[in-house]
């Protein structure tokens, strides 16, 4: 059973950041969830240093807060500084992982608390922190949170999806139309920001930034539509926990960084048979 | 009836004025062309009319209403470079995106919306390539595409930024016909336009920029030596085309129809 939980806890984080993650890359900011990951360092201690306590939902609120404030700071930087987006990125989100390092230095003297502890996560942990109903076992927690905000990203992403598919195409066609795209960007980061912090708590680091990035991209290759495009990004962010999690037992390894790998694998595998499948189109189109 | 009017219109760009106290009218009914030398402010005017850049003063008006009042009407064609062309998106899934509405947004798309979609995409005889992802297609036939949108927004004002930039001659012709008809269905259109030379041949009212307005009215008031003179100042090189072309007053070859 608890192999089961691990398995759909990683395939709910696959699919949830793998939906978000393909308009970042449509967007042409893949590692926003990169820098939402550090950037909400300030907003745990804060949230610590505030309530005085280490309740997780506040932990994540204040996380979640200071995701949400980094897209703004770097959608600011670009555009009234005019910096490249990916170099106000790179000011956003080094600045304000600084000063929770520097806030979690001053204040670790009296407290108990370091980014391992209240935000990495282990996927391998998934299964012990059960929700109970009275007497009755409802099975992980994580799997509840999870699947809750998978059901907001689909529902999100259902009925906005012309609006996002708009706005992230052709911003200025869209103004055009009188649409307000600002709002349908910061919607879009609010979603990013809150499911990269709800899965950073249950699955750690580097398996949220590649469900974020490595799936969508490798749908992306084989795909001539944006709704292929989130089929494959659901298959593939599937298949990568799948095989990952047997990699893991396999190995005996890091579960987290085996689904990671094996979605490079999958990555890896898409383009290499797309490079061959095109050599063969032109052989034949030359040999006929 | 007054199409467009701007009134002391200026807009700048990182605090520098790139449209300085601009005023013209344009009547209903023509083929406008937005003429000046590069960093003339010719996007700059039509993004300003379509509320997607703020002015720091004066107004636009179309059709004598505030271009937000006015949005159904209005049709929209940006540069063709501003998108990602890699875009997984089909031929008619761009097209459609002329029958989103503001307001309709989350509502469904009706059949009605696709018909006129695939009758604009008929118009730019671009129907048979509908289902290609559009980067697929030459540059030529991606303007078309985009022309298609516009025309699906079924308006009474286009405001076009150069859609004859780098695109095959096949396309100019279907583009140019398609902008005569628009023109003989009582349609406004106003584009903003690089080429000199092509200039007398297209259009019958010219808006002359070089960040202040130079002149506005029917190409044969505005395209005269001196007014030339001032918009493109010291190039040389151009203004020895210029009194060339005002000299023979007739129309020559293009140089070549890709910019790229």
């Amino acid at each position: 059973m608890n192999d089961f939980w691990i398995i759909l806890e990683g395939s709910l984080v696959a699919v949830s950041c793998g939906l978000l993650g393909a308009y970042l890359i449509l967007r042409k900011m893949a590692m926003v969830g990169d820098a939402i990951s550090h950037a909400v360092l300030p907003g745990i201690v804060i949230a610590y240093l505030v309530a005085q306590s280490r309740s997780s939902i506040l932990l994540l609120l204040g996380a979640a807060l200071f995701g949400l404030l980094s897209t703004f700071l770097i959608e600011i930087l670009a555009k009234k500084a005019r910096i490249q987006s990916d170099a106000s990125i790179g000011i956003t989100f080094t600045w304000l992982f600084a000063i929770g390092v520097i806030l979690v230095s001053l204040y670790s003297g009296n407290a108990d608390i370091d980014q391992d502890c209240v935000l990495y996560g282990d996927i391998a942990f998934v299964p012990l922190d059960t929700l109970f109903l009275g007497e009755r076992d409802l099975g992980p927690t994580p799997i509840w949170l999870q699947g809750f905000n998978l059901f907001l990203v689909i529902a999100m992403i259902r009925i906005g999806y012309r609006g996002f598919l708009i706005t992230s195409f052709d911003p200025s066609f869209s103004s055009g139309l009188g649409i307000k795209t600002d709002t349908w960007h910061y919607v879009l980061m609010g979603a990013v920001s809150f499911t990269v912090v709800l899965s950073f708590n249950a699955v750690g680091a580097i398996l949220v930034v590649a469900f974020l990035v490595v799936p969508p991209a490798t749908a992306y290759l084989l795909s001539n539509q944006l709704q292929t495009m989130m089929i494959y990004t659901v298959i593939f962010g599937v298949l990568s926990a799948l095989i990952g999690f047997y990699l893991a037992t396999w190995w005996s390894a890091s579960i987290s960084g085996a689904m990671a790998v094996a979605s490079g694998i999958l990555f890896l595998g898409v383009l290499v048979y797309q490079k061959l499948l095109r050599k063969r189109k032109k052989f034949l189109a030359i040999t006929n | 009836m007054i199409a467009f009017e701007a009134h002391n219109l200026t807009v700048s760009y990182d605090k520098q004025p790139v449209l300085w106290d601009i005023d013209f009218e344009i009547p209903e009914g023509k083929l406008v062309g937005i003429i000046g030398p590069n960093g003339s402010g010719k996007t700059t005017l039509i993004k300003a009319a379509m509320g997607i850049l703020e002015a720091d003063s004066g107004f636009v008006k179309i059709f004598e209403k505030s271009p937000d009042e006015i949005r159904e009407r209005m049709g929209y064609v940006p540069q063709r470079q501003s998108v990602d062309w890699d875009f997984p998106a089909t031929v008619m899934d761009i097209t459609m995106m002329g029958r989103y509405r503001k307001g309709k947004l989350f509502g469904r798309l009706s059949k009605a919306d696709r018909e006129i979609a695939v009758d604009s995409l008929k118009r730019v005889g671009m129907y048979d390539f509908r289902d290609r992802q559009i980067s697929e297609l030459s540059g030529g036939q991606q303007q078309r595409v985009f022309i298609a949108r516009s025309l699906a927004q079924q308006a009474d004002i286009y405001l076009m930024d150069e859609p004859f930039v780098g695109i095959d001659a096949a396309s100019e012709e279907s583009i140019l016909n398609i902008l005569r008809e628009m023109r003989s269905a009582g349609k406004t259109v106003i584009m903003v336009h690089h080429d000199l030379h092509t200039a007398l041949e297209f259009f019958d009212w010219v808006v002359l920029l070089n960040t202040r307005l130079v002149a506005a009215g029917s190409k044969d008031e505005v395209l005269t030596e001196e007014n030339l003179r001032t918009a493109y100042g010291g190039k040389l090189n151009v203004l020895s085309r210029i009194a060339d072309l005002v000299k023979r007053q007739e129309y020559p070859l293009r140089e070549e129809d890709s910019k790229e």
